[in-house]
């Protein structure tokens, strides 16, 4: 049976952790480098991206999660943990993961009072349009040939793909559409 | 394609990603940027922390518009700040100025001494005091995004934060065991509507994230508000009112994340500076946390 790790070290882990099991699948909270070896996937979560790149930093834990993600763990990154996964930040000196071969922009869409969600298209999961939720949502301004685009928003990438890395800017965790939870279990599976 | 700003999912969820962090007080751009490097999830724009507002006396009002605006400008990280409670206005200006949420707070002098602000018609999300779970509901059911026990803020006692942290997590375990027909009672006697007691008693906890504030000085002390059943800390006075904040920060950060790994927490408690001086809460001359209706 899968496992699948969601980062605990600061954001809204809970949320991911009750969809997750809504689907059935056992999980475990990632706080600790030798928890990465229990996993067969992980998830890292929305949250403040600066908050947890500091503590993964301090605790050790981002040389082996970026060894993992390197040698094929299916990680999926939403909102902070997509600016986490990103290869550079616009205007903005932090720690970062580095994997994914992104570019982007913090607080894209403007502060909290700009905050929105929005009924948008994903091919790749079906038809019927999907609740997005964007939070002080990062934008992805730039990227390499190699991040494939499974949605857009207002002309920009919202969900990518690349290999093993799944990465959103907004939080399907919030709402109870567990579509693109089920795409990312069918990347471990694989 | 329909845009929606400003709901109850926008508002709420963004609470939701302050779990398992430490929200900062700062009074001036410098400290913001040294609680962004320490890895606060959002700092509280202030004109004193609340340990120098007790000492001042006088009417504590909503800070400064250029403050809010030097410590917007100078970090990535959300940006809070309080207003007077029942005080509109304030709401309003800053939420004209784009602040990402606003304390409704009994830190500051109360501008109403019967009614809260109603926090449903705003765009911009709120954080209330509570000391149990009636203020707690009452505040909800006026629109609040985020509720935090009250403590007693400037002290650097952690023992009222303990109390209120007690009490609301006492009274939701009353209602979880509670038999459907004793709810309406409860309700009554909480002061609470009844359909935020059945979703309290659905979900084993409050329907919006829950912080411990008013007391915090150590790292142990916000382990505890964790250990408690906090979702996360504020820390007021007890960063800049220490001799290191920079450790200080760093090591209430870790403390937050690892509440329940001794071995960490030993590790962040060691070579942490003097903490700020704290009051007995006995002598003092105001109780911020009797403001509140």
């Amino acid at each position: 049976m899968l496992r699948i790790g969601v980062l605990g070290l600061q954001g809204d882990f809970r949320e991911h952790v009750e969809m997750l099991s809504f689907l059935g699948v056992e999980t475990l909270v990632v706080k600790l480098p030798e928890d990465l070896d229990l996993v067969d996937g992980l998830i890292i979560p929305g949250g403040e991206s600066t908050t947890m790149g500091r503590v993964m930093e301090n605790v050790g834990l981002k040389e082996p999660l970026v060894e993992k993600i390197k040698n094929g763990l299916p990680v999926y990154g939403t909102c902070a943990g997509m600016i986490l996964l990103s290869k550079r930040v616009v205007d903005h000196d932090q720690p970062l993961l580095g994997v994914l071969d992104t570019e982007v922009e913090r607080n894209a869409y403007g502060r909290q009072v700009e905050s929105f969600e929005v009924d948008i298209e994903i091919q790749a999961i079906g038809e019927k349009p999907f609740k997005a939720v964007f939070i002080r949502a990062p934008r992805i301004v730039k990227h390499g040939e190699n991040v494939e685009v499974l949605a857009e928003y207002g002309g920009d990438p919202i969900l990518v793909r690349e290999e093993n890395i799944l990465a959103s800017s907004f939080h399907p965790e919030l709402t109870k559409d567990t579509r693109i939870h089920e795409y990312f279990l069918r990347m471990v599976e694989k | 394609m329909e845009v929606y700003k400003g709901t109850w999912m926008v508002k709420k969820g963004f609470a939701e990603m302050f779990k398992g962090g430490v929200i900062m007080d700062v009074t001036n751009a410098e400290q913001a940027k040294i609680a962004e490097e320490a890895g606060a999830v959002a700092v509280m724009a202030l004109e004193r922390v609340p340990a120098d507002i007790r000492k001042a006396g006088g009417v504590a009002r909503m800070a400064s518009i250029k403050k809010i605006k030097e410590i917007m400008e100078a970090v990535s990280i959300p940006v809070m700040a309080k207003v007077r409670i029942g005080h509109m206005a304030e709401a309003r200006i800053l939420e004209e100025l784009g602040v990402d949420f606003i304390d409704e707070s009994e830190v500051l002098t109360p501008a109403d001494d019967k009614f809260h602000i109603n926090k449903h018609e705003y765009k911009v999300p709120f954080v209330c005091g509570a000391r149990d779970l009636g203020e707690a509901l009452r505040r909800i059911a006026e629109g609040a995004a985020m509720i935090r026990t009250k403590g007693e803020a400037g002290t650097g006692n952690i023992v009222e934060a303990v109390k209120h942290m007690r009490r609301v997590q006492d009274e939701i375990r009353k209602v979880v065991n509670m038999p459907e027909e004793e709810l309406v009672k409860e309700a009554k006697e909480l002061g609470a509507p009844v359909e935020l007691l059945r979703e309290v008693k659905r979900l084993g906890r409050l329907p919006v994230v829950n912080f411990a504030a008013g007391g915090v000085a150590t790292p142990a002390d916000a382990a505890l508000m964790m250990m408690l059943g906090a979702d996360g800390v504020f820390v007021g006075s007890g960063i800049f009112k220490s001799k290191d904040p920079r450790k200080m920060a760093r090591a209430i950060v870790m403390a937050v994340t690892y509440w329940d790994n001794p071995k960490i927490l030993l590790k962040v408690s060691e070579d942490i500076g003097e903490p700020m001086p704290g009051l007995d809460v006995n002598e003092l001359e105001i109780r911020m946390q009797e403001r509140g209706w």
